[in-house]
């Protein structure tokens, strides 16, 4: 299973809360230059799975390795430096900062000697215009405050700024959620993009249509546990809804209101 | 900050295949200007220079009486920087003004009590500040209660204490003397009180550039050394703000803490430095006072922490943190300073000094509110 292009790589992962359990067992793999995308629906354990896999949690039992090797980080910087960026539903994004100030935020590169160190903000804004400029998105003035661009304009700028300091794998929870249609399909033509570069991608959505669009592989939880994982050629979109509804009800409610679900 | 335009941005129509969302403007050089969080205070400056040149007397903005403005206005900005920087980081420190008045109370006791020479003494008073800002910020950090009921129980312990610590070391009294004659003259003394410049002035004079009394002595003898201190700490905070590492995690910190910790930004030791700053200034506006007088007493710095705070609101700082500026807060001390002492110049009764500041403070909140729906696009 595990091949040389197995980025991550996660067996049995077991977290408990006390006597919550939120995870039993999950085992899933990301490879580079695929989208794998976690489908689930509420409280299946997928914010307990990215928050393990980022290191927000320690897992309580199971195997976690990156690039083959076994891992256990402490702290979100650990999975960081790991190449393991995430990118969460809050964005880490600063509303009232300019493009530049977010896009560097936390990893600001000085110049000069101590004690005079200083950032060039000027050459900041620069690379991060640069690095919007290609992904298609023109940010006329890399000062202006990120409260100024939308929703899908910040999203693509988390992204950018994750890809830029050299992540390997993406973790996206949600992205797509608060977007309009539009805005999405900016989003998955970028998502598109950063597999192209050759970076693995964690997908954390429970919209099945945004994860069918650019997704190659696709691992469904429920009560924190993997119903398995799929390649695009071997399920359709239907029954991958299914899948993640628990099936029944949805069905029935979908030809209650003629299939529009 | 403020850029140029951007060149070939021009035609709208390229615009919107360049960027899909073409509810986005193209920034006006009014918006950038706007941007600038210290607009307003510059605004007010003007008004209010405005105002006091129509009405009050001439002699107000001789080089005189500049200075006199400047005086007050020098001690309160050293404060409202301090609180400007936390503010931006997103808290408050209501102990500031307090905090004057316990550092005047240590400084004069290791000076008189323990005997230590004037630069010992100094580092020392700083060193006890930094340790009393550091436990605020801790308190802060870890009991995660807001910063504003922290400070204003330090507002009261350390008035208190200044209190029955002067009555302590001085027998009864709550006014320490002798702290002049014992600081001694020197080098140390000399950056901490008196004028700078002073041959320059006298220089000028002779050379009748500024005004002199018939004996040849100019009417201004230098600046004094709180006004340097005082652009000096504008100087270093602006270029902190604005170019370098820790600047940047200010304004994260004030912004969102979550998402700056997220990044990877030292929320905690961000604040806790804050913290110390402000107890830091508190201590250099004590110093600079306190030597000035040649006695310290527990009066000292009373209400000074909602004069520092006021000045940073007029300033552009948001009460919400994320966003001000220093140079906004220099403005708005020197504000403060100009109405303070310039209300003496007019016919005005002086108290109407409250009454202008608490509008003033109202206008900036209103002013700095619109401005920032303005600059984030916030709906």
């Amino acid at each position: 299973m595990a091949t040389t292009d197995t980025l991550i790589d996660v067996r049995n992962i077991v977290k408990h809360f006390g006597s919550v359990i939120a995870l039993s067992g999950i085992s899933m793999t990301v490879r580079r230059g695929e989208v794998m995308c976690l489908l689930g629906d509420n409280g299946a354990g997928k914010s307990t799975l990215i928050k393990t896999l980022s290191g927000v949690h320690r897992p309580s039992d199971g195997e976690f390795l990156v690039e083959g090797e076994h891992v256990v980080f402490t702290s979100p910087r650990d999975a960081l430096d790991a190449g393991i960026a995430t990118v969460y539903q809050d964005l880490a994004m600063i509303p009232l900062m300019s493009v530049t100030r977010n896009f560097f935020m936390g990893r600001e590169p000085t110049k000069g000697i101590w004690p005079f160190r200083y950032v060039d903000f000027d050459q900041c804004s620069t690379i991060t215009r640069e690095e919007m400029k290609r992904i298609g998105i023109d940010v006329r003035d890399p000062n202006q405050a990120v409260g100024t661009l939308s929703g899908g304009e910040r999203q693509c700028v988390a992204i950018a700024r994750a890809v830029y300091f050299g992540a390997k794998v993406l973790i996206l929870d949600e992205p797509t959620s608060a977007l309009g249609v539009a805005q999405t399909s900016m989003v998955l033509k970028y998502i598109h993009q950063v597999r192209q570069k050759g970076l693995g991608v964690i997908f954390i959505t429970h919209n099945v249509r945004h994860a069918y669009a650019v997704g190659d592989r696709f691992t469904v939880l429920n009560r924190g546990k993997t119903l398995g994982t799929f390649a695009k050629s071997d399920i359709e979109i239907d029954e991958l809804q299914n899948l993640m509804a628990g099936g029944k009800e949805l069905q029935s409610l979908s030809s209650e209101l003629g299939g529009m679900v | 900050m403020a850029r140029g335009e951007q060149p070939g941005s021009s035609s709208p129509t390229a615009d919107v295949a360049a960027a899909p969302d073409e509810r986005l403007k193209e920034a006006s050089f009014v918006t950038k200007l706007m941007r600038r969080p210290e607009l307003g205070a510059a605004a007010g400056l003007v008004l209010v220079t405005l105002f006091f040149m129509s009405t009050a007397d001439p002699s107000m903005f001789t080089l005189a009486g500049i200075m006199n403005i400047l005086a007050p206005s020098s001690q309160l900005g050293i404060l409202a920087i301090a609180a400007a920087l936390l503010m931006i980081g997103g808290e408050f420190d209501l102990s500031i003004g307090s905090m004057v008045a316990f550092s005047g109370l240590i400084f004069g006791c290791f000076l008189l009590l323990a005997g230590l020479p004037l630069l010992p003494a100094i580092l020392a008073t700083f060193a006890t500040a930094c340790v009393l800002g550091g436990i605020n910020g801790q308190i802060v950090i870890r009991t995660r209660l807001p910063s504003f009921i922290v400070t204003l129980a330090f507002l009261f312990i350390l008035r208190g204490l200044s209190l029955v610590g002067l009555k302590w070391a001085t027998g009864g009294s709550t006014q320490m003397r002798g702290i002049g004659e014992q600081a001694g003259e020197g080098i140390v003394r000399e950056m901490f009180s008196g004028n700078a410049l002073e041959g320059l002035f006298a220089w000028l004079a002779a050379k009748d550039i500024v005004a002199k009394f018939p004996n040849g002595v100019p009417t201004v003898t230098g600046i004094p050394v709180s006004i340097v201190w005082f652009v000096l700490f504008t100087a270093f905070a602006t270029w902190i703000l604005l170019s370098t590492k820790a600047g940047n995690w200010i304004f994260a910190a004030g912004g969102d803490a979550n998402a700056a910790r997220n990044s990877g930004v030292p929320v905690d030791r961000v604040k806790t430095s804050l913290f110390m700053l402000t107890a830091c200034a508190a201590t250099l506006v004590a110093i600079l006072t306190v030597l000035d007088a040649g006695s310290t007493d527990a009066r000292r710095g009373f209400q000074k922490e909602f004069e520092g705070i006021i000045a940073a609101v007029i300033g552009g700082c948001l009460l919400t943190g994320g966003y001000g500026s220093a140079i906004g807060a220099f403005f708005g001390a020197i504000i403060f300073g100009m109405v303070s002492i310039g209300l003496t110049y007019t016919r005005f009764d002086s108290d109407w000094f409250q009454v202008f500041l608490g509008a003033m403070l109202l206008l900036a909140v209103l002013f700095n509110n619109f401005i920032r729906k303005k600059v984030t696009g916030e709906r």
